[in-house]
């Protein structure tokens, strides 16, 4: 197997009395789809913070592709090859979808040429091919307030892309979807992904969603990773079925 | 044509052509073009939902370094010291700025607000340097070398206003356009995702900051060689407060907004405190609530109004 993109070790954080983190140990491999699943409050979010920088931890170490990168702030993560998406998702609400992600590819490309217009022909074409690639190319004028809640999260979802990320987390990109758009946002998702090339890990709720799509599966609880693997082997094993997802 | 090229030759054209018919207007216009450079700067923070009332220090200190230099003939062109006065504000703008654009909705307004007063009372208590609450006169500049009178020069600075604004305008309206004008609102609405796209906001906000202290720098050193003397109060907190009044009024959405809040503003108050004496208040009061309520985009907005009804099929 290829040398991983991401690796944690022995990664800590507490709020309070709360573990959050307690001795998280995953890597996550070139070209994998990584699920995270887990009962809520049982640290999947926060794995996600602390892999970008929202969250400091108080012990262990992150790398990308051998970078240390603990306890960099989310900009200089950002930098380096994280892009994320997010619960809620994190738009600029009264620019159009367009304006959104030109934003993105300029962040990526001369964010401070002065004299430049961030519209310029380069960028604008870039940033449809993202759009289209997030199959929303007829919303590219709308403004993103406008859009309905599955829509929002993949114009999430395209900020994140247009960075061309080495490695891509996504957090709950179907949550507050309906459950007849869940499966055709995520063939998209895939699709776009794969088109790509991009490694990405995502938190899901939606076991059907985990066994149809993901390669990999890490079961979180309380703090620590429980089982990671085969989505088939892991969701196969009762107890994880019993302690995580509550079903025998 | 682009509606800013319309607009601008259109304000330019009433200007020079109410000029000719009431010259006494020349005067007001001066001002009110030094106070528009000071509100363009204004209203490029407020683009990020930042509001400063405090940039009345920018404003008297571009004012005061024209005085100083000026007036110890130090440095007598009048284009030299404009773009002196500019640069030194701005420079001033980045050291204020590294501290406040750490500070967000009314810390960020109060911080500017202090720094102003503390400014102002330097001004106004070091009077072996400043000249205490009498100010220092400002001397008559040269050009190329020449020298002119009174009102010759004031004819001079109105041109030169105008060609300032045609120019400082066109690098404004393209510093706005790029990536990181456009951060600006996206700064108001969602500085963390511009963060999470590897971008730093404190960078952008610095940015932003030192033009308009730049800006409202030159606004000062404009009204210093229109007025031909500074006083302390040019740094006053009720600057401020008309410096961010203006550019309400005359609308944020484009780089010419300020200025038609400013002639807008000095025209009325002109035309009312010499017919209405204590009513030009009331009447800019007025104004302004019927501009938050009608016209949330301030004057210019008009002007784009015009502009898509011509457009219209």
């Amino acid at each position: 197997m290829n040398a991983p993109i991401l690796t944690a070790r022995n990664v800590h954080v507490a709020f309070g009395g709360v573990r959050a983190a307690d001795d998280v140990a995953l890597d996550i491999f070139p070209g994998e789809f990584l699920a995270i699943i887990g009962p809520n409050g049982s640290g999947k979010t926060t794995f996600l913070n602390l892999c970008t920088g929202y969250v400091r931890p108080t012990g262990g170490s992150i790398s990308l592709s051998g970078r240390e990168i603990t306890g960099l702030t989310p900009r200089a993560i950002t930098q380096l090859g994280i892009a994320r998406s997010f619960q809620h998702p994190q738009l600029f609400t009264e620019q159009s979808l367009l304006e959104n992600v030109l934003l993105a590819v300029a962040a990526r490309r001369h964010f401070w040429s002065p004299l430049r217009p961030l519209d310029r022909q380069a960028y604008v074409e870039e940033a449809l091919s993202v759009i289209e690639l997030i199959g929303l190319r007829h919303q590219t004028h709308s403004p993103v307030v406008n859009l309905p809640e599955g829509m929002r999260k993949l114009a999430d979802i395209a900020l994140a892309l247009a960075l061309k990320p080495q490695l891509l987390l996504l957090d709950e990109p179907t949550s507050g979807v309906s459950s007849d758009e869940k499966f055709s946002l995520m063939d998209t998702l895939i699709s776009a992904l794969r088109r790509q090339c991009v490694t990405a890990a995502f938190v899901e709720h939606d076991i059907e969603l985990v066994r149809k799509y993901a390669d990999r599966v890490a079961v979180w609880d309380q703090g620590r990773v429980f089982a990671v693997g085969d989505p088939d082997q892991v969701l196969s094993d009762a107890r994880v079925m019993q302690a995580v997802v509550g079903v025998d | 044509m682009q509606l800013p090229a319309i607009a601008f030759g259109a304000m330019a054209a009433v200007l020079i052509l109410s000029v000719q018919m009431v010259p006494w207007l020349e005067f007001v216009y001066i001002l009110a073009l030094a106070k528009g450079f000071a509100a363009l700067g204004v209203a490029i923070l407020l683009r990020a939902g930042l509001i400063s009332i405090g940039h009345a220090l920018f404003f008297g200190f571009g004012a005061y370094v024209t005085a100083f230099l000026g007036g110890g003939r130090i440095v007598t062109d009048l284009g030299a010291l404009l773009v002196i006065a500019t640069f030194a504000s701005a420079a001033l703008g980045v050291i204020i700025g590294a501290f406040v654009v750490r500070y967000r909705a009314i810390f960020f307004a109060m911080l500017n607000l202090a720094l102003s007063m503390v400014f102002f009372s330097l001004l106004a208590k070091l009077y072996a340097i400043t000249g205490g609450t009498d100010g220092l006169r400002v001397a008559m500049p040269t050009i190329f070398g020449m020298v002119f009178d009174r009102a010759t020069l004031q004819a001079i600075l109105l041109y030169g206003s105008l060609l300032l604004l045609a120019g400082v305008g066109y690098l404004l309206k393209r510093y706005l356009h790029s990536p990181m004008g456009q951060a600006l609102p996206a700064i108001e609405r969602n500085e963390l995702r511009l963060e999470y796209l590897g971008v730093s906001v404190r960078r952008v906000l610095l940015t932003a900051y030192t033009i308009s202290a730049g800006l409202a720098g030159l606004g000062g050193a404009l009204m210093a060689f229109a007025v031909g003397h500074v006083l302390p109060e040019m740094s006053y907190w009720t600057v401020s407060g008309q410096l961010v009044l203006i550019a309400v009024l005359g609308g944020i959405g484009g780089v010419l907004g300020p200025f038609m809040g400013a002639i807008f503003f000095e025209v009325v108050h002109t035309l009312a405190v010499g017919h209405m004496a204590e009513a030009w208040n009331l009447i800019i009061g007025l104004t302004l609530i019927a501009v938050i309520f009608f016209l949330p985009g301030g004057l210019y907005s008009l002007m784009q109004a015009f502009a898509r009804k011509g457009h219209a099929p």
